[in-house]
């Protein structure tokens, strides 16, 4: 019920509209993975899925956001039940923000188990909207370890003019969930061409929908 | 004058809403007859498209009466409700950046409720300068506060027009309530009636006029499906219509016929303003909210120009409550 009032909430505030250029059929795993802009963005992607896709469909998130307050910890531990990964500080050595961003991957494959599927934000950080930056290696590392996911391109579009970054009140204007055709990784594909190959397919998403 | 202390149920009113509903009784059955009768692939869109607006029309002519049925308030909220979804639609289409974001978000939240609540008091004075005057002076300062100067004089004009579209000119259609005219008070949830009547007929009909004689492009390159025929056709026989309900406006038959000549007049205007800003962004339709029309902007396009014109020239003839003509 809550899961369901949230939805609403969510498409009242952006006025988002679910855009299908394929239709997403079959119970397989998936890695939603979209452009990143605003604090919105998850939980768009999350309402304007289809419920019974909905309902396998976890959020990748920062433990520190998540765990704070009642509200939260209820909303990530049963209702969005999200996968909450520990952030490290920007003062930490390289050494250990690579040691944690392995054991990030890690866990995410290990919750995603045999059933669920995530949506993921590959940039890493919320950008002004203007281009879409270039993937971090997260999206190749989670894909290794799960190879026979399916991977799902969602462009936001306008979410960044909704609630920019830095800005803690949205502007309800209206905005669209591309989903685009879904990819797999392919055999022995390297890292770069992969997260390039990825990355192009929201550009293309972008260009043609945006 | 408050616009809440009355409830405005009038038999004139009940009369006009009956029209409308028999109106839309023998559309619908037209349309259900094309459908079963109408063959080829062009003929069944057209009507189909027409269904589709026929069923949004019950819906909005529901919503329309309830509204108008429950007085000042409930007409207020409509349009509130209205100018927030059109400003919404307008603002999405517009070029504004990141350092806009607060003036908009002051726009919908703070001058847009404002402005409705300033009808609610019957504040005339405030009423008729908050948007051009306080408005646009602090979503331009508010913009510069955020420092940006990209395409500044385009942005901050662009936030100004439509506030000025989607928030002023409709709130005067609700501020009809506020007119004081001898020997029609109570009444004036028929002006209403009247503006939103005679700007909608007009719409439709010269939709129909055109689909019917439509040789003659008005205005090729802003809307190409505006013909001559469609808009004389659709103008003088809603300014028919206009006059026919004279007994539930203050008017004379003459002066409604007047009034509903211009009327639909600045509504075409306004539909062609509004195309024109539509082809700039390169879209159709304004939105997807209403099945058949596109977006609320589409529907209220001939009623963001008509409302305030309709609005001072019955004020200015025939409202008591300003100050005299020097």
């Amino acid at each position: 019920m809550i899961a369901g009032a949230l939805v609403r909430l969510a498409k009242v505030i952006s006025g988002a509209r679910a855009v299908f250029t394929r239709p997403i059929e079959g119970d397989a795993q998936r890695i939603f993975f979209a452009n990143h802009t605003s604090h919105l963005d998850f939980i768009v992607v999350w309402s304007a899925l289809p419920r019974n896709l909905r309902v396998k469909t976890r959020p990748v998130a920062g433990r520190d956001y998540w765990v704070k307050g009642l509200v939260r910890r209820y909303l990530s531990a049963k209702v969005f039940k999200g996968i909450l990964i520990e952030r490290t500080p920007h003062s930490a050595s390289s050494e250990v923000k690579r040691e944690a961003a392995r054991g990030a991957i890690e866990r995410m494959a290990e919750e995603m188990g045999t059933d669920s599927s995530i949506i993921v934000f590959p940039e890493g950080t919320r950008g002004s909207g203007d281009e879409i930056s270039p993937f971090k290696s997260g999206l190749y590392h989670l894909c290794r370890l799960k190879p026979n996911v399916q991977l799902v391109p969602v462009y936001l579009d306008n979410m960044n003019r909704i609630l920019p970054k830095g800005e803690a009140l949205p502007v309800p204007m209206l905005s669209r969930v591309v989903f685009g055709e879904p990819m797999e990784m392919r055999r022995d594909e390297p890292k770069e061409v992969f997260l390039e190959r990825t990355r192009s397919a929201l550009e293309k998403l972008k260009e043609n929908h945006g | 004058m408050s616009v809440l202390s009355e409830l405005s149920f009038d038999s004139s009113l009940v009369m006009l809403l009956g029209g409308v509903l028999a109106a839309l009784v023998i559309g619908s059955l037209v349309g259900f007859i094309l459908s079963l009768r109408v063959k080829g692939e062009a003929g069944r869109a057209t009507v189909a498209n027409l269904n589709a607006r026929l069923r949004a029309w019950w819906v909005m002519v529901a919503v329309f009466g309830i509204a108008v049925a429950t007085g000042g308030i409930g007409s207020l909220l409509l349009f509130g409700l209205i100018s927030f979804l059109a400003l919404r639609e307008f603002v999405t289409l517009a070029p504004t950046r990141a350092a806009d974001h607060q003036a908009l978000f002051w726009s919908f939240f703070v001058l847009l409720p404002l402005q409705y609540y300033l009808i609610g008091l019957g504040w005339y004075g405030l009423f008729a300068i908050l948007i051009p005057v306080y408005g646009f002076i602090f979503t331009a300062v508010r913009s510069v506060l955020a420092g940006d100067i990209d395409h500044f004089m385009a942005r901050t004009s662009t936030v100004n027009w439509a506030l000025m579209v989607c928030v002023y000119c409709v709130s005067h259609a609700p501020a009809l309530l506020m007119l004081e005219i001898p020997g029609f008070q109570g009444q004036n949830a028929n002006l209403l009636f009247f503006l939103v009547l005679v700007v909608q007929l007009s719409d439709v009909l010269q939709y129909v006029w055109g689909k019917l004689l439509g040789r003659h492009k008005v205005a090729p390159v802003v809307s190409p499906n505006k013909t001559w025929e469609g808009l004389i056709g659709g103008i003088l026989s809603a300014t028919a219509v206009g006059a026919a309900v004279w007994w539930a406006t203050p008017f004379t038959p003459l002066q409604a016929a007047g009034m509903a000549f211009l009327i639909c007049v600045m509504g075409f205007a306004g539909g062609l303003v509004m195309a024109a800003i539509k082809r700039d962004r390169g879209v159709k339709d304004f939105g997807t909210m209403i099945e058949g029309h596109g977006g609320i902007l589409d529907r209220i396009d001939s009623l963001c120009f008509a409302a305030p014109i309709f609005f001072h020239v019955t004020r200015f003839f025939f409202d008591v409550s300003g100050q005299p003509i020097p």
